[in-house]
């Protein structure tokens, strides 16, 4: 049996080649800058803690449960790696992870493992840090923050790295953007719930265990805010982005082809067939990208809020 | 239990085994590079290219069997291509009418789909045989070659010796979980608790895992400070690569190349 939890790590073969090269490009920038953040906190503690934590991901993978109907729940590790380790060495973990399963275990491609890299090590690390982050600045230190913070982080990082790998399909012209980003996106807001469980079930371990560990993650925000913001934007692109494509895959198809993503076979230019038409979706599409950004902006004005009144709190209280 | 079967690594005496991991490395990814730049609906270059995998296969004493079987791990990710045969225009294939939606099959989208499904099944051929064919310590060896930062080749290294323990570990507590929560293998028996209480459960085996990993990790620094580790990863100079082995890279890119050209100029 391989740990192989669900398709989302992408075989060679299904992403054209300029967009598997622009992503390798983006992830070796960002997992050398995350290598270099991770030296400078660890030190000489870097090579033996990220080696051995990364085989535990890649072990913690295997664990399942059963759901109903001969399917289970897997655990990905994405944001259980952001909470406890921050996310410059969650993004060296999960790469050296997803390496090593394209490596050895054919589970994603060569060609295109710097996209696998980027969606499930730097969008889902990224995305699950900033809404892990954004819910324990709500809850203001209190332990439900941990909780719903950990589902919500989990659960996030499986939806944004599906929809990523869909977009990038979608570029490609391996899958029609219209039903593959609603398909990827609905089957893994299911998957996430799973994955969403298990985590807050390690962190109400963790946090009978070893609550120190946890404490790590919290205030006293070491890590900086520049993952909080390249979390938001992706996960701000990613609630435009898919449901826009899924309504004009033509759109994206144009976009592909002007900034020569697309393969030039045959020039397949996907349309939507009259006929062919997801009862509703008009609607929805438009109500989600209005949802979607009307919470973010929520959620962010809040946080916002939160800490600034703690800010000037602690300030006056440091003048007293 | 341990899981030393993890270790896809067939060592045998052939040719393909004896390749320099660099040069091999470089040659499966020019390989998957070529196949994927394939115009769709090449076939007869597609055949060629099976066919050149296949003796590869033959050669490298691994059996086309063990490489056919293995190679099936990707191809339940197909589906997410299979609508193209629906979405893409041209000749009608079939039309299918399904309560309020009426199919229609085009055979664009289905060459299309056909020649992606063959060009990913081929790439993750030659992948397999790249795995299969070299051993994990002469594949950091070639990855060190390509000018990956030493420091995360070192992490892989590690990562590998600590692989199986850590999945001996994983295995451990399923096992401990099975024989305490009543996961009956009997048809018709449930597995004890509710859905949430087994995700809480398995949560609870996935932080032990992560702690005892955590612990363990200190444990191997301190043996590693002990023994004069202060940070720096200190390696032999890569070994310089035979002429012979010269002559297989350039033999191989050219042969990749005119088949690539070929299907250019018929197919393109």
């Amino acid at each position: 049996m391989l740990p192989s939890p669900i398709a989302m790590h992408i075989p060679d073969g299904f992403l054209s080649v300029q967009v598997s090269i622009l992503f390798w490009m983006i992830s070796i920038l960002a997992v050398g800058y995350a290598l270099k953040r991770v030296g400078a906190d660890l030190g000489e503690r870097q090579v033996p803690m990220m080696g051995v934590l990364a085989a535990a991901i890649f072990a913690g993978q295997m664990l399942n449960f059963a759901v109903a109907g001969g399917t289970s729940g897997h655990l990905i590790g994405a944001a259980l790696a952001t909470i406890l380790l921050g996310p410059w060495a969650a993004m060296v973990i999960l790469t050296c992870v997803i390496s090593i399963q394209a490596l050895i275990f054919q589970d994603g491609g060569l060609l295109v493992l710097g996209a696998n890299i980027f969606n499930m090590a730097i969008v889902g690390v990224a995305v699950s840090y900033m809404v892990f982050r954004t819910i324990q600045k709500l809850a203001g230190g209190r332990s439900w923050g941990i909780y719903a913070g950990g589902f919500a982080a989990a659960w996030s990082s499986v939806e944004v790295a599906a929809l990523g790998t869909s977009l990038e399909l979608a570029i490609s012209g391996t899958s029609p953007a219209n039903i593959a980003i609603p398909a990827m996106g609905g089957i893994h807001a299911l998957i996430g719930i799973g994955e969403g469980l298990i985590t807050v079930g390690a962190l109400a371990f963790l946090h009978a265990s070893r609550r120190d560990l946890l404490k790590a993650s919290q205030p006293g925000s070491k890590h900086g805010s520049s993952v909080w913001v390249a979390g938001l934007l992706l996960a701000l692109l990613m609630a435009i982005a898919s449901p826009l494509a899924s309504k004009h895959p033509d759109g994206l198809m144009w976009v592909a082809t002007q900034y020569g993503f697309m393969h030039n076979e045959q020039s397949p230019i996907i349309k939507l067939i009259p006929h062919y038409l997801f009862p509703g979706v008009e609607n929805k599409t438009l109500a989600t990208i209005l949802a979607a950004i009307l919470g973010i902006l929520i959620v962010f004005g809040a946080a916002f809020g939160v800490a600034y009144a703690r800010r000037r709190k602690s300030t006056t209280e440091n003048v007293q | 239990m341990h899981v030393h079967f993890l270790d896809s690594y067939r060592p045998r005496a052939s040719l393909i085994h004896r390749i320099d991991p660099r040069i091999k490395l470089v040659l499966t990814v020019a390989f998957i590079l070529t196949s994927t730049l394939l115009p769709g609906g090449a076939w007869p270059i597609y055949f060629l290219f099976f066919a050149l995998l296949l003796s590869v296969e033959i050669i490298s004493e691994l059996g086309v069997t063990f490489v056919l079987k293995r190679s099936s791990l990707a191809l339940p990710f197909v589906l997410t291509a299979l609508p193209l045969i629906l979405t893409i225009p041209g000749k009608t294939l079939f039309n299918l009418s399904v309560g309020p939606w009426i199919i229609h099959a085009s055979v664009p989208g289905l060459i299309r789909f056909v020649s992606i499904a063959i060009k990913s099944w081929l790439s993750v051929q030659a992948a397999i045989v790249l795995a299969a064919s070299t051993s994990f310590p002469d594949l950091l060896l070639a990855i060190r070659a390509l000018h990956v930062p030493q420091l995360l080749v070192s992490i892989f290294g590690l990562m590998w010796r600590y692989l199986f323990v850590l999945v001996d570990e994983a295995a451990r507590l399923m096992r401990a979980r099975a024989s305490r929560s009543g996961l009956s293998d009997l048809p018709g028996a449930r597995p004890g608790g509710s859905i949430p209480w087994r995700a809480r459960v398995t949560g609870g085996m996935a932080g032990s895992l992560f702690l005892r990993a955590f612990e363990r990790s200190d444990r191997i620094y301190m043996a590693m400070v002990s023994r004069g580790y202060d940070g720096e990863v200190r390696t032999l100079p890569l070994p310089a690569v035979q002429p012979t082995q010269w002559v297989v890279l350039i033999a191989s890119l050219s042969l990749l190349g005119t088949f690539l050209g070929i299907a250019y100029l018929m197919w393109g």
